[in-house]
């Protein structure tokens, strides 16, 4: 195995460019990653890309490889191949900074602008909330906690794509388990920002987001959750009011 | 209103829309296949609706459904696949009128027998 070498075909540039194939050694138990880091160390310096944990928890290396966005540090050369060959390009939806290496700022701005953060009313001098890890709202928020921000489900949206304003599945299932945080104090102003067509109410439930997503989260269940919560806020009212 | 909260509720409606729609179809296809099995012509059924408020209040539901339902799916696809051309509202309003109306005249064309 280890005497194949790898035909890669890597993007060069930024929004304009174009893939340079490099030689790479086999190995066994190879991941993207390694193949990425391998060009960078031993065959050209200059090429940039993105990476922190390399275990799978921090979110930072997804790319492009063959056509669909992954996590690459997690990924297994040996699952993916196709022939010999691996086509490696940044993340689809967001602007190219350098070669491998994406713009993420529009995609942690739309966390903030799904109201994707915990505040709570809480002191130090106050008890704790206690949050029976079995009710109904502690297993929803559950389901879809466990999010590293990776960016593949924004990058694999076809709504992301001819929406640009749409908030996107990652912020959407943040705001998900959000409101299902029955600490957070936000709630009316989180369901009016994820209402409407550049929220929930725009995905066509097509399910890419949940089909891409490295850590098996289904974030096309929890905007679906929202979608149903949002609208009937808007009609009837939710336990938080009307909006 | 928050423009959000307006389309928050245009999916409701849509979605509710779809319920009545649904069962709206499954019934208006029984009728059809019940209707034709014995080779009855358009002007024969007409002779059998005619005066039968029952079919002239179904078919006005029906109306009603796609008359909700079928403008807000319209301009969201409009909307989408072309997002500047700001043509999704006043096509999906034109559809919507154009659904109400004709919608309406078959189904009083229904009551009546198609004598108006």
């Amino acid at each position: 195995m280890s005497n194949t070498n790898l035909k890669v075909k890597v993007w060069r540039g930024a929004q304009e460019g174009e893939f340079v194939e490099y030689l790479v050694p086999r190995s066994p138990n190879q991941t993207v990653l390694d193949v990425v880091t391998y060009i960078q160390r031993k065959l050209d310096p200059t090429l940039s890309y993105r990476f922190a944990c390399r275990v799978g928890m921090c979110g930072s290396c997804a790319m492009t490889v063959n056509g669909v966005a992954r996590w690459t540090c997690r990924t297994h050369v040996s699952k993916i191949l196709v022939g010999d060959s691996l086509e490696i390009a940044p993340l689809n939806n967001l602007p190219v900074i350098k070669d491998l290496a994406t713009d993420m700022r529009e995609f942690f701005n739309k966390w903030k602008g799904a109201v994707g953060f915990f505040k709570g009313d809480k002191t130090r001098y106050d008890d704790f909330t206690k949050v029976q890890p079995n009710s109904e709202e502690r297993q929803l928020a559950d389901a879809g906690i466990e999010c590293i921000g990776c960016g593949v489900c924004y990058a694999s949206c076809e709504v992301v794509q001819s929406r640009p304003n749409y908030l996107g599945p990652a912020a959407l299932n943040r705001a998900w388990t959000l409101t299902n945080d029955v600490r957070d104090v936000q709630q009316l102003e989180r369901i009016t920002a994820v209402a409407g067509d550049a929220g929930c109410h725009a995905c066509h439930s097509q399910g890419s987001c949940t089909e891409a997503c490295p850590k098996s989260i289904a974030p096309t269940a929890s905007i679906a959750g929202l979608k149903k919560l949002v609208a009937r806020a808007a009609v009837r009212g939710s336990r938080w009011g009307k909006l | 209103m928050n423009q959000g909260v307006v389309q928050a509720k245009l999916w409701y409606a849509q979605r509710i829309s779809a319920m009545v729609l649904g069962i709206c179809v499954a019934v208006h296809l029984v009728i059809i296949f019940y209707a034709i099995r014995g080779g009855l012509s358009a002007q024969e059924i007409l002779g059998r609706t005619q005066g039968n408020a029952l079919f002239a209040f179904f078919y006005e539901i029906f109306i009603l459904a796609c008359f909700v339902h079928a403008p807000i799916g319209m301009a969201n696809i409009l909307q989408e696949t072309f997002p500047k051309s700001g043509i999704a509202k006043p096509v999906a309003s034109t559809l919507g009128l154009f659904i109400l109306v004709l919608g309406s005249i078959a189904v009083i064309g229904l009551y009546t027998g198609g004598a108006s």
